[in-house]
């Protein structure tokens, strides 16, 4: 039977992946933003497990608005990364280094 | 009813399979194309457990919209991937064991004691046929938290002008039309009167 420890396992791991993922790409602004993507989808994944069981809709409303956030995100995100390839040619984040962080 | 487990169990270890692809291929394309796998799984999931408007809303938003984005935006970006792959052999112990401390200390707080088992948590009875998940967030969306829907609405609206404006790019030399000269356009700069004499008709 299918309770509610199956779903967070599954957010855990799917979260856990996707840190992983970070560690990994760390010079790939593409990657990173999938990275990104994934994670939220991890947390919405327990929002709507627990707003199955718990018999309220809340959770459900939230993952509406985060998906809402998360697409506006994406789309900045990738506006960035466009014009940071038109004007340096190279998405590499060991390369940007402009502001001398 | 072992159905409901070999779906979960089916597309779960799909979308698990789907995450690993996107860290751990070399081509970005196909990393969105993975992660367009993850993200269908995830809304069969969504379905299994009854919130069937955010699945639908996943695909078609997700999957339909922002990962298509993705995709345009890889597509676009002429990158050499062979620099940006060097680390990962580097990285990998490392990320390896951030990832496993994490999810035992995620898995221990969800297994230890039962907290989310079917005695705290038992699984609802389904819901009956005629009732509707879309109909039920949308009531819910529209008087609890209309303020907020507003305000989401408002978010979408700056993240277009933001993206627009941060890509908009004026070429020198090419032809284009600019709508606020032409509305100022004054009638010398468009018409030359000349005042000349009549010429007789030739053959007259």
């Amino acid at each position: 039977m299918l309770t509610l420890t199956h779903f967070l396992t599954l957010g855990a791991i799917l979260f856990s992946l996707s840190v992983t993922g970070i560690f990994l790409n760390r010079k790939n602004v593409i990657i990173l933003l999938m990275c990104i993507e994934l994670m939220l989808l991890a947390v919405n994944m327990n929002f709507v497990a627990f707003s199955r069981f718990l018999g309220n809709l809340d959770g459900q409303v939230f993952v509406f608005f985060i998906l809402t956030v998360a697409a506006a995100e994406a789309a900045i995100g990738l506006a960035i990364l466009v014009v940071l390839f038109r004007n340096r040619q190279t998405i590499n984040v060991a390369e940007l280094d402009d502001l001398k962080g | 009813m072992p159905i409901y487990e070999i779906v979960f169990y089916v597309f779960s270890s799909v979308m698990l399979a789907g995450a690993v692809g996107v860290i751990t291929v070399r081509n970005p394309v196909y990393a969105a194309l993975c992660l367009v796998l993850t993200f269908f799984s995830a809304s069969a999931i969504w379905m299994l457990l009854e919130a069937e408007f955010l699945a639908i809303i996943l695909i078609v938003v997700y999957v339909g919209a922002v990962m298509v984005l993705f995709l345009f935006v890889v597509m676009m970006l002429d990158i050499n991937v062979a620099p940006l792959k060097e680390g990962f052999i580097r990285y990998l112990p490392v990320g390896i064991v951030v990832a496993l401390l994490m999810a035992a200390e995620l898995l221990v707080l969800i297994w230890s004691k039962g907290r989310f088992e079917a005695g705290a948590y038992p699984l609802p009875a389904p819901n009956p046929a005629e009732f509707s998940n879309t109909k039920a967030v949308g009531e819910w969306l529209f008087t609890h938290y209309l303020l907020a829907f507003e305000v989401a609405g408002i978010v979408l609206l700056v993240a277009i002008i933001a993206a627009v404006a941060l890509t908009l790019r004026h070429r020198t030399g090419g032809h284009r039309q600019d709508p606020s000269m032409q509305v100022r356009v004054q009638r010398d700069e468009r018409v030359r009167l000349v005042k000349m004499k009549p010429e007789p008709r030739q053959g007259s």
